[in-house]
């Protein structure tokens, strides 16, 4: 095989279809009359009114949505002290272990994270009597934990590109290290904190594994409710759900690209 | 005095102690309670396991290890065979990612803004959304009467259906389309990092683009091939999901195993023993990573 | 332009109080030295230049001096102030980055009002000093601006205005024309001048660039593998360096080696054995019988003729190579004796056809006083 010009592009469309592909059929399918994939039944929007009159999918979707913004919101705090730390605070005694256990929980197996924390639930329970009960508390614990990995990540890598001058700019025009890190710090690395908490959500509405480990009687939360549902085959009011989060994910993409596009094309020449 | 300046070196450093605590807790302390369950015995109670240590009278501490999980573990084939299937199948994803990957990433890296931020965003994208869903997407494209099949059927190309779903390739399909961005953003970083003028010098001292492929641009992203390889290998040993709705029956997962144990036949220490032993064949790579990981930091300071 | 008439050169007073000190100042990074036992008086009103290549110090000296390096050993004096422990943001010091470093996130406007923000002035007061600060550096126009939006030049001038704004009793200038077109350099170092007069500050400027040093300074401290190897006025620094090295980093330099043959009542006589000749001296110069010194004369203190008649000291050679700078030419002479010199000449006329020629053979010639004898 030659080599051409034309051998990358080609490859990497076919990997953009690979991509995109599923995603197109989860959307075009939704509108599917029919309940079978094979067959064309007609353009219809039933599966989004049965999807919206389904109280076990709503309850289990608000029951995430809450439970994704308070640990993404731990997650974010969490994440930022690490990645200053790990960047910044180089005296710092525990330094080495932090970064081991910042970066760890990115590539462990979900289910050893998952049957790891519920036994350490079970055990703090016996012991303390906290927490009691399995619930919304120990998925929040879990996915903070597990988010604050990826904000770790995240932040780090921007911090570390960020000029330091500017801090030290801030400093010598009599800002204290705290004014520094609120009126220079954190308005810069800002789009990487938005990344990292939208990251963070995601990955906890995204979640079955962990939560199906340290989830109790009465929260099952909406992948809990889906994978059920999709272990019993094909259901298209789940296209549609998946068509609507795919809908909200594409606008902020797009409304991201945008901003930057603005922001690139501000900049004299 | 001394106390006086623990107390203001733990003033100074609280910022830091909140995460390194928090992740002590949540992360390090759980595999010790997972490791102490592996080595009990299973009762049926809640919690569904013997005690380790227990006081006898009052004064005598009695420790009782139970190794019998372990031997358990090695005595029956299960076992033995879901690890080496995991390890296998996640091994061969990883190598389809990346051969899908690598012209991704390098295509990105090389176009123009605002091409190129479009490109990645269009990479990133499908990341945010439901990973469950994608991998649910799959069923009714792999089935025996879903989507391809019906593509190829009246295409003309094959007479019969294949079978795809409930088979090895569905979850390498799997692995490879959700773990994608993993192996793309590492690759990113280091061909966007790639000097084009080194490029021009192999071609300028006669090397075909082949060659110059394999001899500059290849061995200056290996870091970046190894960084995403090991992003997908990991955490696909321990896989669930995917095996479980795209895999068949006889697909052994060792993720799938310890979901079983666990959920259908509630042996919480054999689920802590397989769980231990996929720490140890995860144990390496991870070790590798961070090592990688604490270079590219090294290189940057 | 190199100093200013109406300052008093309180240098030369022995009775002067310094206003800042580097007392024994040295700074190392993992045990490697960075700066070494820096000992550094200025005075107030000095327009101070660190000179140096990359590496000398001279950024961690300033640097040491902004509160962002904390020295290894000695101390810093302000005002008769050791501001060694005092952090970054309790010093009377500002300081305008190399970089620049203005807030990515924040208009010129709040850019510059940033310092006094932390003072915690009055709103009014603030805004009232910003516009001042923007007339001052020519910017009101562009108050509402990002510092994208801004010309490299204007970034400079936004730069300054920030590190001003508080009235330091001292300003450190990092490179500060580093990153302009030379052009905008030179009118931008008058500038600079004219704002430091004005307002009476301490400025103390991080170069590289040996003209823009002697354009600025009221002294240059020359430094070199972390140590401040001459601090003296332009003018000492360039006619009198005290070493080959500073001779050498500023100006062009012909080195020759020579012996002390005799010291008579400390007249000393030289016998340059590169060149086989005795070296005729004006001034004094110390150093005892046998000692190796280094006898030093700039190019342009060299004549190029072809009747070395009446010339104090004078050597044949052939005209090796010569180079048209515009203003000047450079002519690279091989003596007779064996080493190869320089000398310069301005072009004076426009067509020069008596000129000497490659190939030609000619002699060099200068007076006594044209060389400087340096010990190391």
């Amino acid at each position: 095989m030659k080599l051409s010009r034309y051998t990358f592009p080609v490859m990497a469309s076919v990997g953009f279809g690979f991509l995109y592909f599923p995603i197109l059929i989860l959307v075009i399918y939704s509108f599917n009359e029919s309940k079978l994939v094979t067959v064309w039944g007609g353009f219809s929007a039933r599966w989004y009114l049965e999807l919206f009159q389904d109280p076990q999918i709503l309850d289990a979707a608000t029951l995430s949505l809450q439970i994704a913004a308070v640990s993404a919101t731990i997650a974010l705090i969490l994440g930022v002290a690490a990645a200053m730390t790990l960047v910044r605070f180089r005296w710092f005694r525990a330094r080495t272990w932090l970064a081991g256990m910042a970066a760890a929980p990115l590539v462990m197996p979900e289910v050893i994270t998952g049957l790891s924390l519920l036994l350490l639930f079970v055990a703090l329970d016996h012991w303390l009597g906290w927490p009691s009960g399995r619930g919304v508390t120990t998925i929040i614990l879990a996915h903070a934990t597990f988010g604050m990995a990826f904000v770790t990540v995240i932040v780090q890598a921007r911090l570390r590109d960020m000029d330091r001058t500017l801090e030290e700019a801030a400093m010598d025009l009599g800002a204290r290290p705290m004014t520094v890190f609120l009126t220079v710090t954190l308005p810069t690395i800002a789009p990487a904190l938005v990344a990292a908490w939208l990251l963070a959500f995601t990955l906890s509405l995204d979640d079955l594994v962990i939560a199906s480990f340290v989830s109790g009687p009465g929260s099952s939360t909406l992948p809990m409710v889906v994978f059920s549902k999709v272990r019993l085959g094909i259901s298209p009011d789940i296209n549609a759900l998946a068509t609507l989060m795919i809908l909200i994910v594409g606008l902020g993409g797009v409304v991201g690209f945008w901003q930057m596009r603005r922001s690139i094309n501000r900049r004299p020449v | 005095m001394r106390v006086v300046r623990r107390l203001n070196t733990l003033r100074r450093d609280w910022l830091s102690w909140i995460p390194t605590v928090w992740l002590g807790v949540f992360f390090l302390i759980p595999f010790l309670v997972v490791l102490k369950i592996s080595l009990s015995e299973a009762t049926i109670a809640m919690p569904p396991y013997l005690p380790i240590f227990e006081w006898i009278e009052g004064s005598l501490l009695e420790i009782r290890l139970d190794f019998g999980n372990y031997l358990f573990l090695i005595d029956d084939p299960l076992y033995g065979a879901a690890y080496v299937e995991s390890v296998r199948i996640a091994l061969t994803a990883t190598i389809i990612t990346l051969l899908i990957g690598y012209p991704m990433a390098y295509v990105i890296a090389t176009a123009r803004e605002p091409r190129r931020t479009l490109l990645l965003l269009l990479v990133i994208l499908p990341f945010w959304t439901s990973f469950l869903l994608r991998v649910y997407a799959w069923i009714a494209i792999l089935k025996t009467n879903g989507l391809l099949n019906g593509l190829l059927m009246s295409l003309g190309v094959i007479s019969e259906p294949l079978v795809i779903l409930q088979t090895d390739v569905a979850v390498y399909i799997g692995i490879a389309y959700t773990y994608l961005p993993f192996m793309v953003l590492p690759l990113y970083a280091s061909l966007s990092k790639l000097d084009r003028t080194l490029l021009e010098a192999a071609e300028d001292l006669g090397a075909t683009p082949w060659i110059s492929f394999l001899t500059v641009t290849l061995p200056l992203t290996l870091p970046g091939v190894v960084a995403g390889s090991l992003l997908v290998f990991v955490p696909a040993i321990g896989e669930f999901v995917i095996p479980a709705l795209l895999g068949g029956n006889d697909t052994l997962m060792i993720g799938k195993v310890l979901w079983n144990e666990f959920f259908a036949n509630r042996d919480w220490p054999i689920a802590s023993a397989v769980a231990i032993m996929m720490l140890f064949v995860i144990v390496g790579p991870l070790m590798w990573l961070n090592r990688m990981n604490a270079q590219h930091e090294e290189a940057n300071s | 332009m190199s100093s200013n008439p109406s300052m008093v050169k309180k240098w030369l007073d022995p009775e002067a109080k310094p206003f800042l000190e580097f007392r024994g100042v040295t700074k190392s990074f993992d045990g490697i030295p960075a700066v070494r036992d820096v000992n550094l008086a200025i005075y107030q009103n000095e327009l101070f230049c660190l000179l140096g290549g990359s590496g000398s110090g001279k950024t961690t000296l300033l640097r040491i001096l902004a509160g962002f390096e904390s020295p290894t050993e000695g101390s810093v004096w302000i005002d008769g102030v050791d501001i060694t422990n005092v952090p970054a943001y309790e010093r009377p010091v500002n300081m305008m980055f190399q970089s620049y470093a203005l807030f990515p996130h924040m208009s010129v406007f709040d850019n510059v009002a940033y310092g006094l923000k932390r003072d915690g002035l009055p709103k009014s007061e603030i805004a009232v000093r910003v516009s001042e600060l923007l007339e001052l550096v020519r910017l009101s126009a562009f108050a509402n601006r990002k510092p994208d939006q801004l010309s490299g030049g204007q970034r400079q001038r936004v730069a300054l205005a920030r590190a001003l704004a508080k009235r330091p009793k001292v300003l450190l200038l990092d490179e500060p024309l580093g990153a302009l077109d030379k052009n905008l350099r030179e009118d931008t170092q008058l500038e600079l001048i004219k704002i430091q007069e004005s307002l009476g500050m301490t400025f103390i400027v991080v170069t590289h660039d040996q003209e823009e040093a002697m354009t600025l300074a009221t002294r240059i401290g020359v430094m070199d593998e972390g140590y401040l190897v001459q601090t003296d006025e332009p003018h000492t620094i360039y006619e009198y360096p005290n070493s080959a090295y500073v001779a050498d980093f500023i100006g062009d330099i012909n080195l020759f080696e020579c012996v002390v043959t005799d010291n008579e009542a400390g007249e000393l006589s030289l016998y340059a054995s590169q060149l086989d000749t005795a070296i005729e001296l004006d001034g004094p110069v110390t150093g005892a019988v046998n000692q190796t010194l280094w006898y030093a004369v700039r190019p342009e203190k060299m004549r190029l003729t072809r009747d070395p008649s009446d010339a104090v000291n004078a050597l044949k050679g052939v005209v090796h190579e010569i180079a048209y700078l515009g203003d000047f030419s450079v002519y690279w002479v091989d003596l007779d004796c064996g080493p190869r010199v320089r000398v310069s000449r301005p072009n004076i006329s426009r067509l020069d056809d008596f000129a000497e020629a490659w190939g030609e053979e000619v002699w060099i010639t200068w007076d006594g006083s044209a060389g400087v004898v340096l010990s190391q």
